[in-house]
């Protein structure tokens, strides 16, 4: 009996690799400056599906919410089997919270639609905060299971899920359509295939397509002549099959209130860096006085609750 | 999404595991308790569980004022749905202004699919909360006590405070062991609510087939401070100051190799190379001399005090913070003025 997945894949900074050129001058993070990579947990989610397909037959699409650039995730899922890939792209998505995010990811798996899972990483390595897989899962009126650790069987529609649960396991049975959330100690996870690889490294969504016209063209070229070669590259690469899907907030009939800055509850009040670089240390004199100026400092600075 | 209620009490969640609260329940209870008093209003507790009433009463002595337990034997062992039902079901009734929950894996399945059903914000992994008024230039006006919600963001290389100035409650899970554990009052008064939760067929979708616990392990990894005693701490007997600092500030323990080989302290407190390596927000060396392998398992703390009476101790080379002493006076000192620290 064939199964279809969807995963939700996301690209994001390194943040476990940041070095003092990723740091700008007032000490704040320069995003631009770090290099992108494929969100880890995921990368065990995309193997999740693939796998449900090879043993049981089906599909997997992946679907990418992100600038133009999150592209780059999509093609390495391709390299790695991935059926189908989608690039959800929108100004107006920018700045949503996990709520916002995981009310347009539910848009995009309805609009998808027909599908018996859907899987996520377990949280992403720039917020690490893990919820938009269970909001999502909220959105879509169906269960969730998070914390997989191997999926052990799947009959009837049935799935047995052995989940991590931090101080121990368990085993729980769930009927599908179900969400499930999967940590990256979930298995090895297979490597890009060189014949895939030859086949999609030159697969384009089409802001790549702009962007790349854009670039060539320099000044003095109409938006109708953008347009027109923009066209011209897009019908080449659909006739060999490497035109990747790309949607909008209007594609998925999201309501607009529920997205973005405006759906979005939570919003950043301040944000202070940690200086990353030390010079030298602060003595502290062993006095009583000196002690109670230390434990100051360590409550102003959040260190101590 | 309930709208903002400033008379609203200040919920946890009670986290509890075959009759027994986790810690970080009794944690938020106390940081609960701060904040109401801030506010002026009550707090809650919600328990929802099979045969646990009695723990209603040690919510009530961490100062929980309201507890809305809710029993039922299909809540014996925690599942998302039914015991997320619980919690909107309440929340929906009693319209409290801010839910806090443990960011336990527990805690951090439960709240997001909460705070979903209820269209409300939520903040992981919280590591301080607060209470302030806050401007809002855009809309000419100023949030009355809002909750600040810090956290570290950017894989810890920054620190956010967000807000929720809307859409309420104001919901956050909040890290284990950074609020301190604080002592029961036995005197204190409560209220236990029994409340009747209506489950719906599909609550029960996903169904537990088996189960196993670890014992609680020596949580280093997690910890957000670790307090640790090294070669000059001396003895097994003098460790006791090394646990009264840790205690002090809602710390885990560490040893370094000297204080394992030495008896002071089990190997599971182990840090450096052939022990665990910790990152914590705080790192406190206590007589650690600071030799490469240990430094291999801590000098990525965030922020690193050393206490040692030998100014030229390598451990010097990593630390923020130098105390050059005896530990002796040193560590009894701190555990001092941490409990006698100012409120920010
Ligand atoms: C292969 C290998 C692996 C190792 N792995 C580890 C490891 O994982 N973790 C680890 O910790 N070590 C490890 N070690 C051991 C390491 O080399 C050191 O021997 C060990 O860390 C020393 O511990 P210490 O600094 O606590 O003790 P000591 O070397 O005994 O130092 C004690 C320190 O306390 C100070 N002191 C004494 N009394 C007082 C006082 N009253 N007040 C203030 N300060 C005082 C002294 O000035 C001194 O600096 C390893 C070694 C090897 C060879």
């Amino acid at each position: 009996m064939p199964y279809h997945s969807i995963v939700c894949v996301k690209q994001v900074p390194d943040t476990a690799n940041i070095t003092g050129e990723a740091m700008k001058a007032d000490g704040t993070v320069n995003r631009a400056a770090l290099p992108t990579v494929f969100n880890p947990d995921d990368l065990h989610a995309l193997e999740v599906a693939l796998d449900v397909r090879d043993r049981w037959g089906g599909t997997v699409t992946v679907v990418s919410m992100g600038p133009p650039k999150a592209a780059d995730v999509l093609r390495d899922c391709l390299y790695r089997g991935a059926d189908r890939v989608i690039l959800l792209t929108d100004r107006r998505a920018a700045a949503s919270d996990t709520l916002a995010t995981s009310y347009i990811l539910n848009q995009a798996v309805r609009h998808i639609g027909n599908y018996d899972f859907v899987f996520c990483g377990r949280q992403a390595i720039d917020g690490d905060t893990a919820q938009v897989g269970p909001q999502c899962a909220e959105k879509l009126g169906i269960p969730q299971v998070t914390y997989l650790e191997r999926l052990i069987d799947l009959r009837d529609r049935t799935a047995r899920i052995r989940r991590n649960v931090g101080n121990g396991w368990e085993i729980v049975e769930v009927r599908l359509p179900v969400l499930v959330t999967v940590l990256d100690t979930a298995g090895e996870v297979r490597p890009p295939a060189a014949r895939r690889v030859m086949k999609y490294k030159r697969a384009r969504v089409r802001a790549e397509l702009v962007a790349a016209v854009a670039a060539a063209g320099g000044a003095g070229v109409s938006p109708a002549d953008v347009e027109r070669e923009v066209e011209r590259r897009a019908e080449t690469l659909r006739s060999r099959g490497l035109m990747l899907e790309q949607w909008d907030l209007d594609d998925i009939q999201a309501d607009l209130k529920w997205c973005g800055l405006a759906g979005s509850p939570t919003k950043v009040h301040r944000v202070q860096s940690i200086v990353l670089t030390k010079q030298g240390y602060t003595e502290i004199p062993p006095t009583e006085e000196g002690i109670r100026r230390l434990v100051r400092e360590l409550v102003v600075d959040h260190t101590l609750g | 999404m309930i709208a903002p209620n400033r008379k609203g009490e200040v919920w946890i969640f009670a986290e509890q595991e075959d009759g027994t609260l986790h810690d970080v329940a009794l944690e938020l209870c106390g940081k609960a308790r701060e904040l109401a008093d801030h506010l002026g209003v009550k707090v809650g507790a919600i328990l929802p569980g099979w045969n646990v009433r009695e723990l209603a009463y040690r919510l009530i002595q961490h100062g929980a004022d309201d507890v809305y337990l809710s029993e039922d034997r299909r809540l014996e062992h925690y599942q998302t749905l039914p015991y997320a039902r619980v919690v909107t079901t309440l929340a929906e009734k009693h319209k409290p202004q801010i839910v806090l929950f443990g960011a336990t894996p527990l805690g951090r399945d439960l709240a997001p699919r909460c705070a979903s059903a209820m269209r409300a914000g939520l903040t992981a992994d919280c590591t301080d909360l607060d209470v302030a008024d806050v401007p809002d230039p855009a809309a000419k006006t100023t949030h009355k006590n809002l909750l600040l919600q810090i956290r570290p963001a950017f894989g810890g290389n920054i620190i956010a405070t967000i807000i929720n100035p809307e859409r309420w409650p104001q919901m956050a899970t909040v890290r284990e062991g950074v609020m301190p554990l604080g002592e029961p009052n036995m005197q204190r008064q409560g209220e236990i609510v029994a409340e009747k939760i209506k489950f719906d067929d599909n609550d029960f979708a996903v169904r537990l087939i088996e189960r196993h616990r670890e014992p609680r392990k020596v949580n280093l990894k997690g910890a957000r401070t670790i307090v640790a005693g090294g070669g000059g701490v001396g003895s097994k007997q003098n460790f006791r100051v090394i646990h009264d600092l840790a205690g002090a500030i809602g710390g885990a323990i560490g040893a370094s190799r000297a204080a394992v080989d030495g008896g002071f302290i089990d190997k599971a407190h182990q840090i450096g190379q052939t022990g665990t390596t910790v990152r914590p927000a705080l790192y406190v060396a206590c007589g650690i001399s600071g030799a490469i392998q240990h430094r291999a398992g801590m000098e990525e703390s965030a922020k690193i005090v050393a206490i040692n009476w030998d100014k030229e101790a390598p451990i010097f080379g990593v630390a923020h913070y130098g105390i050059v002493g005896d530990l002796n006076q040193v560590v009894p000192m701190m555990v001092k003025a941490i409990k006698e620290r100012p409120k920010e």
